[in-house]
C-alpha cells in the first residue's frame, strides 16, 4: 500500500489500434459504408483488420513520483501516441492508465493562442487551456513575461510578433505550470540558442524541484542530461527500459542497423567497421589507436573516387573528418565486381560521449557524392573526468600564489 | 453522469475564456461589434417588415405598430437560433489545435459558441426593448416570461449544437448541410408571420420546437400574455430529449474525437 503511494503514473498493458485505411470524412461517402461499419462493431477488442495497426501494442510501464523519465524511439515508433493516452487527449483501445495527481501536457506550446488577442490575452487564454487558474496566472504573470523577454510588447497583438517571440511566450507560459506530472514533448527546439538553454535549465529546475516529469525528445544529450531512466518504444512496443545512457546505446545502434541496408547505386559501401589494432572494439580511451575500415564495392566501373570518413556527436554535428584525398592517397578506380577495402589510422582525442562514425564516396573532380553512410558505427569514449566537450587536451594545471603585499 | 459534470465544472475557467475569446475578438473595435451583433436581427426585421406590409397590401387589414414589434422581438431569438447553430457545428473542427492536444471536456467548445451567441442576442435585445419602450409599446411584467423562454431555447440550441458539432468532426460536409438548411428553417419558423397568420398551416409549424418559443417571447414582450402551457412544455419536452440525447451522444464519441478530427 505505502509502495503504490509512491507510483505517479501506471501504465498496464495498454494498447491502440489505428485504422491505416481511407477515411469516410463526409456523409456522401459514409452513408453507402454504413452497413459495413455496424457489422465492425461486434468485434473483440484486441482483433485487427487489415487496414488497422497496433500503434501501441502491450505497453506497461510504472513512474515514481519525482523521477524524470525520457522516452525514445524513431518516428513512427508510437512516442507521441503514449503521450497523448497519458494526458487523455486519447483513450487506449484496452488496458489502463493511472494517474494520482495533476497532470499537463506541454505538447505543443502555442496551440491556444489567438492571433488578434495581444500577449498579455494570450498568457491568460494559453495559461487556462493547459490547466492554470485564472488567479494562478495573475500571480506569475510578471515571471512568464519577464521569462519570454517581452515586457514592452506585451500588449501588442501577437500577429505582430515574429516567430520566436510567438515561441518564447508559448514555451513561457508552458514552463510556469507548476504539475505533479510534466508532460514535455520536443518543446525544447524552440527559440534562439540562448533561449534553448534558458529554456533546459529552467526543465533542469522542475526536475529538481521533485515532479514528475515525462520527457519526449530527439534531442539525446537533453535525454541524458535531464532523465536518469529512458524507455525506448519500437513499433508501439517497449523495447528496452532501463538507465538513459543503456537504453541511448541501444536505440542508437538500432538507428545504425536501419541506415545500413544497401542501396542500388554504381558503387556502394559495403561495410564501416571500428576496431583497435587487436580486433573490433567500440570503447576508445583518449590516446588509444582506432582504426576504420570501409569496405567498397563497384557495381559498374568508376574512376577518382576517394573514400570519405566523418566523426559527429550524437546530434551528428561534424567533429572530425578525412579522406583518400585529403592523405594525399590515390582515389580509388575500379572495375564492375571489384571490392576494396580502405584502412583509415585515427588517434583518439575525443572526449567522454557517445559518438558516431560514418562513410561516405565522393568525386572531387565533378563534385558529387556517392554512397554515404552515416552514421553506420557508433563508439563510446570513456575517460577521466577532467576534460568536458568533444576533444580530450589533456588538461594539466598549476597553482601560484600570489601574497597580498601590505603597502607602507 | 456526475463524473461528466465535475469534469465540466472544473473546466469552467477554460469555457469562461473560450468564450471570453471569442467576444474579445469581435467587439475588438467596439463599434464593429455591436454592429455583428444587431446586424442578422436588422437583416430578418427588414425582411419580415417587407412581408409584412405585402400581406397586409393583399389583405387589405392595413399594417399594424404590433405586428413590427413582433417581427423585431422575433428577430433576436431566431438570429441567436441561426449563429448558435452555425458557429456550434464548426466549433471542433475550428479548434482541431486543441481537440488533438490538449485534455479536457470536449463540450466546452459547443457550449462556449452557444453561450456567446447569447451574447450577441442579449445586445441586440437590448437594441429592440429600447425602440420598442420609445415606440410607446409598455412593459409588464409578464414580459419576464421571455427569460424562462430563453431557457428552452438555449437548451434545444445547445442539444441540437452537440449533435452537430461530433456530426461535422466526423463528416465534414455536415457543416454545408447545415449551412444549407438553416435558410429555409425560416419558412417553417414563424418569425416573419405569427402563428395565427398561417392558418390551417399552422398546427404543423407548432410541431416545430421553436414554435412555442417564439411565439410566447414575443406574447410575453409585446402583449403581456403568458405562454400557452401545453405548447410550452412541449418546446420543454424536446429541450430536455435534445439535451440529454446530444450529450450523452457527444460524451460517447468524445474519445475518438482526438484521432478522427
Amino acid at each position: 500500500m505505502s509502495r503504490d503511494s509512491e507510483i505517479a503514473l501506471k501504465v498496464e498493458n495498454v494498447y491502440k489500434r489505428f485504422s491505416r485505411g481511407e477515411k469516410h470524412d463526409s456523409l456522401r461517402d459514409a452513408l453507402p459504408a454504413l452497413l459495413g461499419r455496424t457489422a465492425r462493431r461486434l468485434r473483440s477488442p484486441t482483433s485487427l483488420k487489415d487496414t488497422e495497426f497496433w500503434a501501441l501494442r502491450d505497453v506497461s510501464f510504472e513512474i515514481p513520483r519525482g523521477q524524470a523519465v525520457a522516452i525514445v524511439g524513431h518516428n513512427g515508433a508510437g512516442k507521441s501516441t503514449m503521450l497523448k493516452q497519458l494526458s487523455g487527449v486519447m483513450r487506449p483501445t484496452s488496458g489502463k492508465i493511472t494517474v494520482k495527481g495533476r497532470l499537463s501536457a506541454l505538447i505543443e506550446v502555442s496551440a491556444g493562442f489567438h492571433q488578434d488577442l495581444t500577449g498579455r490575452e494570450n498568457i491568460y487564454l494559453n495559461g487556462v487551456i493547459l490547466g492554470m487558474s485564472r488567479a494562478e496566472i495573475k500571480r506569475k504573470f510578471d515571471a512568464i513575461v519577464e521569462f519570454a523577454g517581452l515586457t514592452e510588447f506585451i500588449d501588442t497583438p501577437v500577429k505582430r510578433y515574429s516567430s520566436g517571440m510567438f515561441a518564447r511566450l508559448g514555451f513561457s507560459v508552458a514552463a510556469h505550470l507548476e504539475p505533479d506530472i510534466l508532460i514535455i514533448d520536443e518543446v525544447l527546439s524552440v527559440g534562439d540558442i540562448v533561449f534553448q538553454s534558458k529554456g533546459l535549465e529552467k526543465m533542469r529546475s522542475v526536475v529538481k524541484n521533485g515532479s514528475t516529469v515525462i520527457f519526449v525528445s530527439h534531442n539525446l544529450r537533453a535525454v541524458a542530461d535531464l532523465c536518469p531512466r529512458s524507455i525506448l518504444l519500437d513499433k508501439g512496443t517497449v523495447l528496452r527500459d532501463g538507465p538513459t545512457t543503456e537504453v541511448i546505446h541501444q536505440y542508437v545502434e538500432q538507428v545504425n542497423r536501419a541506415r545500413a541496408s544497401a542501396t542500388d547505386q554504381d558503387v556502394t559501401i559495403e561495410a564501416v567497421h571500428v576496431r583497435a589494432h587487436s580486433g573490433p572494439r567500440k570503447d576508445f580511451a583518449p590516446g588509444d589507436d582506432m582504426f576504420v575500415d570501409v569496405e567498397v564495392r563497384a557495381n559498374r566501373e568508376c574512376r577518382n573516387m576517394s573514400v570519405n570518413i566523418k566523426i559527429t556527436d550524437e546530434q551528428l554535428n561534424e567533429v572530425s573528418t578525412t579522406s583518400l584525398a585529403r592523405l594525399g592517397a590515390p582515389t580509388l578506380t575500379m572495375q564492375p565486381g571489384e571490392r576494396a577495402i580502405c584502412t583509415f589510422s585515427l588517434k583518439n582525442h575525443l572526449a567522454t560521449g557517445t559518438y558516431q562514425v560514418g562513410a561516405y564516396l565522393y568525386r572531387y573532380d565533378i563534385s558529387r557524392t556517392f554512397d554515404t553512410v552515416h552514421p553506420a558505427a557508433t563508439i563510446y569514449i570513456a575517460t577521466d573526468e577532467t576534460c568536458g566537450g568533444v576533444t580530450h587536451m589533456y588538461p594539466t594545471v598549476t597553482v601560484q600564489r600570489v601574497l597580498a603585499q601590505k603597502t607602507a | 453522469m456526475i463524473a461528466y459534470f465535475e469534469q465540466l465544472y472544473r473546466a469552467r475557467e477554460l469555457l469562461y475564456m473560450l468564450v471570453w475569446r471569442d467576444i474579445r475578438v469581435r467587439y475588438k473595435q467596439s463599434v464593429m461589434g455591436f454592429l455583428w451583433a444587431i446586424l442578422l436581427p436588422t437583416i430578418i426585421v427588414i425582411a419580415g417588415v417587407g412581408v409584412r406590409i405585402a400581406v397586409s397590401t393583399y389583405s387589405g387589414k392595413g399594417l399594424e405598430l404590433a405586428a413590427i414589434g413582433e417581427v423585431m422581438v422575433r428577430s433576436c431569438p431566431w438570429a441567436f437560433v441561426l449563429s448558435a447553430l452555425k458557429f456550434s457545428t464548426a466549433s471542433l473542427t475550428s479548434n482541431t489545435n486543441l481537440v488533438t492536444k490538449v485534455a479536457f471536456p470536449k463540450e466546452v467548445f459547443p457550449l462556449s459558441t452557444t453561450v456567446t451567441a447569447l451574447f450577441d442576442m442579449m445586445i441586440a435585445f437590448i437594441a429592440v426593448l429600447i425602440i420598442l419602450v420609445i415606440a410607446g409599446v409598455p412593459m409588464r411584467p409578464q414580459a419576464l416570461w421571455a427569460l424562462p423562454l430563453l431557457v428552452v431555447m438555449f437548451a434545444l440550441c445547445l442539444g441540437l449544437g452537440f449533435v452537430l458539432s461530433a456530426g461535422n468532426l466526423f463528416y465534414r460536409d455536415v457543416r454545408y448541410l447545415v449551412d444549407a438548411v438553416l435558410p429555409f428553417a425560416i419558412f417553417f419558423t414563424p418569425v416573419l408571420y405569427t402563428l395565427a397568420d398561417a392558418g390551417k398551416w399552422g398546427k404543423y409549424i407548432a410541431l416545430n420546437p421553436i414554435t412555442p418559443v417564439l411565439e410566447g417571447i414575443s406574447g410575453a414582450i409585446v402583449f403581456g400574455r403568458a405562454p400557452d402551457a401545453w405548447w410550452t412544455l412541449y418546446s420543454v419536452a424536446w429541450a430536455v430529449l435534445l439535451m440529454g440525447g446530444g450529450y450523452a451522444l457527444f460524451k460517447k464519441l468524445e474519445d475518438s474525437f482526438a484521432e478522427s478530427i
